[in-house]
């Protein structure tokens, strides 16, 4: 072909530096992960059963655009009675393929050419990407490690101009763990007003949040109506395959995404919406154990890293530890290709979630205590050794 | 305290400097709570699960539930009656129901006659027993929150953002 095959767009968005280093970690044999960036438990069991009996009662066809409408019925009642937030399930939540697409939806519905969308870094990938896809300029706002790798509401104002027109924010954070209270909120909150903002806020970790309860953006003052509130299963209820996400706003922007949905995805996988509907009904007391359990594995490697030389700053949420590992005199992405070949330990470099990440690694502790365990004795050899 | 059991229940042989790493204590004071916990005899002892179904035949031996009906005793209900049974080390378990029996026994024995042996002559020749209900355990599926079978590991993928 002589015409350019491949989109400009797609062409320029920044490759994945890290694409080498993770086909090394899935040619290598006896590897401790500490990569991976999904809860280690499978789905609670009467979860699957309800998916099980879905099938069995003939629940094959599409559902309407919007998702099940007793789904909705059920996130809106458990929003209300969580968190005495009131969204209307018939206009105002989307269920979605996982918060990845409840993403993608909100910058397609809401981005203009050229429209900056403000992310924070280091953070998850896609988030600059795709409103690049839309035709927007991510603008990444570099958190620091001093601030336990919160963003402030200066920094904010100070990126913003005219064509600005939202703020992601994830919290609590992948990669780093960092979250906010509501104090800490309430200064971002300010600041959205004041530039006239929408906030798409992504809370899939909001139920692995340690030290305070966490505050959903949407119920700070004034901030409903100017909020995505983007959530989903996947973390909760250790449900990343089944793929269900949704989103919760204003009715004029759910209605843009849902009409960006029906063309694309059409809707969401009715077995995995009747999941999510038992989910919600019984899932609390799977959450609470789980979430127990990772709070001890997060005291433990915490408490590992520091004492072998890695310092690292108490994550508040999530299940990563992001330690710091300038130390050592090495690049990210030098230390993770080493740890691996010397000790067959995984951890992704810093770098993966943006240049801000440099000096850092994540290590996921959603893995068993035996796993951790050995893989920070294995830490500690190398760094003895290096 | 509770943390500490539902950490030991789950593997004993975590160790209380390990533990004190989850829990963001010191190692001194998680022993001192094992300690009180094992002296006040909350900690009964620390063993070890055997899948014995991966055992030979004639080493995992055969396990019977025994339904039990029993004649209460004046001024002594049913604890003495079943203390009687318990102490017979071919009990591995003894509770006492609601319903339509009394006692429910878990005896265990080398094979089938051992068993049979000792319902037929300890078990339903005693003072007060009403009469047995003997049910075989063919095969064990889970045990205590532990299945037995080799549960395959959750395939995700080895990396992940």
């Amino acid at each position: 072909m002589k015409k350019q095959t491949i989109s400009k767009i797609v062409e320029d968005l920044p490759p994945s530096g890290i694409r080498v280093f993770f086909d090394l970690v899935i040619g290598m044999k006896d590897v401790i992960s500490l990569g991976v960036g999904e809860p280690d438990f499978v789905t609670p069991w009467n979860i699957r059963e309800a998916a099980i009996y879905a099938i069995e009662q003939g629940y094959t066809s599409y559902t309407s655009n919007k998702g099940l409408l007793e789904l909705r019925q059920d996130i809106s009642k458990y929003l209300k009675h969580r968190y005495d937030l009131d969204y209307d399930p018939e206009r105002e939540i989307l269920i979605t393929v996982g918060v990845s697409e409840a993403y993608d939806l909100a910058m397609r519905a809401l981005i203009n050419r050229d429209d900056k969308i403000l992310v924070p870094e280091p953070s998850y990938v896609a988030y600059g990407p795709i409103a690049s896809l839309c035709g927007g300029t991510p603008v990444y706002i570099k958190s620091q490690a001093s601030k336990g790798f919160k963003i402030t509401a200066d920094e904010i104002g100070r990126l913003c101009d005219a064509k600005t027109k939202g703020l992601v924010l994830n919290y609590p954070n992948n990669p780093t763990g960092a979250s906010y209270s509501k104090a800490e909120l309430m200064k971002i909150a300010s600041v959205v007003e004041k530039r006239d903002l929408i906030m798409i806020s992504d809370e899939i970790y909001c139920d692995l949040t340690y030290d305070f309860d966490h505050t959903p953006f949407p119920t700070l003052p004034r901030m409903k109506e100017r909020t995505v509130y983007l959530n989903g299963f996947s973390k909760s209820y250790a449900m990343t395959g089944w793929r269900i996400g949704y989103a919760a706003g204003p009715e004029k922007i759910i209605q843009a995404m849902t009409k960006v949905h029906q063309y694309t995805m059409l809707c969401a996988s009715i077995v995995a919406q009747a999941a999510a509907q038992e989910a919600l009904k019984n899932g609390d007391r799977a959450v609470q154990e789980m979430k127990r359990e990772y709070k001890r594995r997060r005291e433990f490697v915490i408490t590992r890293l520091n004492e072998i030389g890695l310092s690292c700053h108490k994550p508040e949420g999530a299940f990563y530890a992001f330690p710091s590992i300038k130390g050592t005199g090495l690049s990210s992405m030098d230390f993770a290709q080493r740890l691996l070949k010397k000790e067959k330990v995984a951890a992704v470099p810093g770098t993966a979630f943006g240049s801000t990440g440099e000096g850092y690694l994540r290590m996921s502790y959603a893995n068993s205590f035996d796993n951790l365990k050995e893989a920070m004795n294995r830490i500690e050899r190398f760094l003895r050794k290096l | 305290m509770r943390e500490i059991l539902e950490i030991l229940e789950n593997n004993a042989r975590t160790t209380p400097e390990d533990i004190a790493k989850m829990l963001h204590r010191t190692p001194a004071s998680v022993k001192s709570d094992i300690k009180k916990l094992e002296r006040d005899g909350i900690i009964l002892k620390y063993k070890t699960i055997i899948n014995k179904e991966l055992l030979r035949e004639e080493e995992s031996g055969v396990r019977a539930l025994i339904e039990v009906k029993v004649v209460p005793q004046k001024n002594l209900g049913f604890d003495h009656i079943a203390e009687r049974i318990y102490q017979f080390p071919e009990v591995t378990s003894c509770y006492l129901m609601s319903g339509t029996y009394d006692l429910l026994i878990i005896v265990e024995g080398k094979n089938l006659n051992t068993v049979s042996n000792f319902v037929a002559q300890k078990l339903s020749s005693m003072e007060n027993i009403r009469g047995t209900s003997t049910h075989f355990i063919l095969k064990k599926y889970k045990e205590d929150r532990d299945i037995l079978k080799q549960v395959q590991k959750n395939k995700r993928p080895a990396i992940s953002l």
